[in-house]
């Protein structure tokens, strides 16, 4: 035995003696995670987590959270002598005279960005290949949590800094919370200690910011990634892999090598991106005053939906009674996002409703393989990116010399039209791809050989796929419709029966597909030839 | 039975497939070569931000194609970061994928529910415990604790209270009031009409009284714009003509949509944007919505000249400035 042998044995002899440690560790250090590129997604959210946690607390050495008066005499010349907050002349001061602190700040930006794709990105792998089906429902809904709370922190992030920009957008805020019916003005007093802007906003969202909303991340990250260690990571389908097994890598040393490493690429590009690429720069935009505006006025990436729905809306407010309800910001501002959230939480349940089915699944889905719930998924996605493209429509229609009038019409007749037809367009096309699948398991691949037979006949040479290829495209159940009783005994039909009529209708179209290849069927087949 | 329909079969696990860094020693040796230049350098990425750090100044710029004029040392210090950590990570993955062992392990799953009888045996413990806990038995216990915890909820929303005054009136009114002098912004100087061409606009606020401090409060209530028209122009009823001056006509800024400052004036159409959500004004019509989310015209003030041929407001603004809360009734 070395002495390096020696030392890590009474290392981890002194710990078990303390905690018992080592029989989980033995079996845990083997604990196999199956590989695919798409598993990496929720990774890069972990992994720009950790990025921001380091460069925010390297911010907060310097910033000064305060609305407190203060004339700049900082090493940015064009604004000196200017009246501006102490957070808007601390933020320049990071900027400007701390050694890395503009990289710092960027490195910040970007990671908030890359945290915020990489969620979006990862619900939609979850959604798309089913990974959210039994048990996997509370991982959902933790998920759905985080989606929302990275909106709200990203936007306290970047309302800090007390720019022009920024306070636009924190005067938008406002005005949310104004329009709430019987309490609003009195929240917005509240929330910014008395009218807007007032001095005690940005200190309050700074405590949110850098304390409250991080330590909820921490938990609920920590509560997510148990439930994924604890119930094993989902697989996609192939072959040697079942509902009953996990086919992978061991944590030691792979997994271990691979997943850490990775944490040093995310990090390394984000760096990158911080290096090289200018985000928010905000002193060009000026200290916040409410009596200006910059033009081209954009929230980041992942508030624009919700700017895009406020723009399209129509201009309605209901004024009765002496008292004022403003649609025009409670419709697209509080009632449609409540919507989208509330629907999206509870899609497991509903659609476990719509099937019937209420049994564990650890194989994935390929998304044609669940017409319905892919062409649902493309269809509020499509509902997303036109209110998305509406909340940059300024910035649309001038790089495409288009009217802002066109854009709004284009959006709001978009927004309703365009999700149903996305909704018909996906089905078919996975409809289609179903039908592929099973004439490439049913005739083969296409060689593209040409050969012409003695009548003079041309035909093309189809090679039969590998037993690998064939299993993958076959694998997946297809589950019949649910056939609930629509009348009772006596034939009469009673309100439950009712609700049965609509469930079996939704379970049918559910449970459309093209029926898959089997085996007989390819032996009838070769009988033929 | 024979007219069964077969399913397709699973194949298994498809046989392991060596890499050549497993049969052949010298790619071996080659990709340990590799690993071990990642992490060399690795380590000059931290050089060059040590370097960057201590040597060059923060004055000085470079220009760099694409990028364009770039902070020398801002720049340094990024991509000794970004080189000194993406070659760490570069070197653990190739490693793993190259030297570590790379045939797939079969592990099992169990089920997650447990035993009926232990589902039993938790279903009896809970009862059990709520049993002798008695709570369904004595429900003066039950009904008073409900009571005392219910009402302690209030006590953050009680504690809260303090965080803001209540709002009273004070987004009803604005620091206009009749006679105020109309100043610039920037430069507090009273303007006379002959001041303004027709076609021309200006932010203006309030005059202060001597020793009277501006906040941005009073900005975010205040801020009026001016522009002025060829009289003939307007299409106003006669109160709201009334209200102009020569031609000259004045809004509340604050846009009565989100509270964003309308500042994009288009000369050429006579309408006011709002940048937040487009929202357009029409400036001859005494600001009616015809374009945009905005439900309502923004706030006009009546203006005219005082004895010294400044302008002021005839009145305060006769209806809140701003988005629209609760409490306002029209």
């Amino acid at each position: 035995m070395t002495a390096r042998e020696r030392i890590a044995g009474n290392v981890a002899g002194y710990v078990d003696d303390r905690t018992g440690a080592a029989k989980w560790m033995k079996k845990n250090l083997t604990k196999v995670f199956p590989d695919h590129w798409s598993f990496l997604l929720g990774e890069i959210c972990l992994y720009s987590f950790i990025i921001l946690l380091l460069s925010g607390t390297f911010l907060t050495f310097w910033f000064d959270p305060s609305q407190r008066e203060v004339v700049y005499d900082g090493g940015y010349q064009p604004l000196s002598g200017l009246k501006m907050s102490a957070a808007y002349a601390s933020t320049l001061h990071i900027s400007f005279e701390v050694r890395g602190g503009l990289l710092m700040r960027q490195i910040h930006h970007w990671a908030a960005l890359i945290f915020m794709v990489g969620i979006v990105v990862h619900l939609l792998r979850v959604y798309f290949t089913g990974a959210f089906r039994k048990p996997r429902e509370f991982n959902w809904i933790i998920g759905v949590g985080l989606l929302t709370l990275g909106i709200v922190e990203g936007f306290l992030g970047y309302s800090l800094p007390d720019d022009l920009l920024s306070g636009t957008g924190i005067r938008i805020a406002e005005a949310i919370i104004q329009a709430l019916p019987l309490v609003g003005s009195y929240i917005a007093f509240f929330a910014f200690g008395g009218a807007f802007p007032g001095e005690a906003f940005i200190p309050r969202i700074y405590t949110v910011h850098v304390l409250l909303l991080p330590g909820i991340f921490l938990a609920l990250i920590t509560v997510h990634l148990m439930l994924v260690w604890y119930q094993k990571h989902t697989q996609f389908p192939g072959p040697g892999r079942t509902e009953k097994n996990v086919v992978g890598y061991p944590l030691m040393p792979v997994y271990m090598a691979k997943a850490g490493g990775f944490f040093f690429i995310v990090f390394g590009v984000t760096a990158f991106l911080g290096a090289v690429a200018s985000i928010n720069p905000i002193w060009l935009y000026g200290p916040y005053t409410p009596g200006q505006i910059s033009a081209g006025s954009q929230p980041d990436w992942y508030m624009g939906w919700l700017d895009g729905l406020v723009r399209m809306s129509p201009p309605l407010e209901t004024h009765a009674f002496g008292h004022t309800i403003s649609w025009n910001i409670l419709i697209p501002g509080l009632i449609l996002p409540g919507i989208m959230f509330t629907g999206l939480a509870l899609y497991p349940f509903i659609e476990s409703w719509a099937t019937g089915d209420k049994r564990e699944h650890h194989l994935l889905d390929r998304p044609r393989n669940a017409p319905n719930r892919t062409a649902l998924g493309a269809m509020a996605l499509t509902f997303t990116i036109v209110a998305l493209l509406n909340g940059g429509n300024d910035i649309i229609a001038t790089t495409f010399h288009l009217t802002i009038n066109q854009m709004m019409w284009f959006s709001r007749i978009g927004v309703l039209v365009l999700p149903p037809i996305a909704f018909i367009i996906t089905k078919r096309l996975c409809l289609s791809l179903q039908r592929a699948d099973r004439d490439l398991v049913l005739h083969g691949r296409e060689t593209g050989r040409l050969v012409r037979m003695p009548n003079g006949e041309f035909v093309e040479v189809h090679e039969p796929i590998s037993a690998e290829k064939a299993w993958l495209l076959t694998s997946h159940e297809q589950i019949a419709p649910l056939e609930l009783p629509e009348h009772d005994a006596a034939g009469v039909r009673r309100p439950a029966a009712i609700k049965n009529k609509i469930r079996n209708r939704i379970s049918r179209a559910t449970a459309v597909a093209v029926p898959k290849a089997t085996e007989t069927e390819r032996r009838e087949l070769e009988g033929h030839h | 039975m024979s007219n069964e329909i077969e399913q397709i079969k699973d194949p298994g696990l498809p046989a392991h497939v060596h890499r050549q860094t497993d049969t052949d020693p010298k790619a071996a040796a080659r990709a340990e070569r590799q690993v071990a230049i990642l992490f060399g350098l690795s380590a000059i990425g931290t050089l060059l931000l040590i370097y960057s750090y201590i040597f060059i100044k923060d004055s000085s710029f470079i220009f760099i194609p694409v990028l364009g004029e770039t902070n020398t040392q801002q720049l340094g210090l990024g991509l000794g970061m970004a080189i000194a950590l993406f070659c760490i990570g570069a070197g653990a993955i190739h490693w793993a994928k190259t030297l570590m062992p790379d045939e797939e392990v079969i592990a099992q799953r169990h089920e997650f529910r447990s035993e009926d009888e232990d589902r039993a045996e938790f279903v009896k413990t809970v009862k059990a415990g709520a049993a002798a806990a008695g709570l369904g038995r004595r429900p003066l216990i039950k009904r008073t604790l409900g009571a005392a915890l219910g009402l302690s909820a209030l006590t953050p929303l009680l504690l809260l209270r303090d965080l803001g005054p209540l709002p009273k009136d004070d987004l009803h009114k604005t620091s206009w009031k009749a006679g105020t002098r109309l100043v610039t912004d920037p430069g507090d100087r009273p303007i006379r009409p002959e001041d303004l061409e027709v076609g021309a606009v200006a932010q203006t606020l309030p005059e202060l009284a001597p020793g009277e401090e501006r906040t941005l409060n009073n900005i975010g209530k205040d801020a009026v714009l001016l522009i002025r028209l060829r009289p003939e122009e307007f299409n106003l009823d006669a109160e709201r003509l009334s209200w102009t001056h020569e031609g000259i006509i004045a809004f509340s800024k604050i846009c009565s949509h989100m509270g964003c400052a309308v500042a994009l004036y288009e000369q050429q159409t006579k309408h006011l944007l709002c940048p937040c959500h487009q929202s357009t004004f029409d400036v001859t019509r005494a600001a009616k919505v015809i374009f945009g989310p905005a439900a309502r015209p923004l706030p006009q003030l009546a203006i005219t000249v005082d004895a010294d041929g400044y302008l002021v407001a005839q009145q305060p603004f006769t209806e809140p400035v701003g988005p629209s809360f609760w409490e306002r009734s029209s």
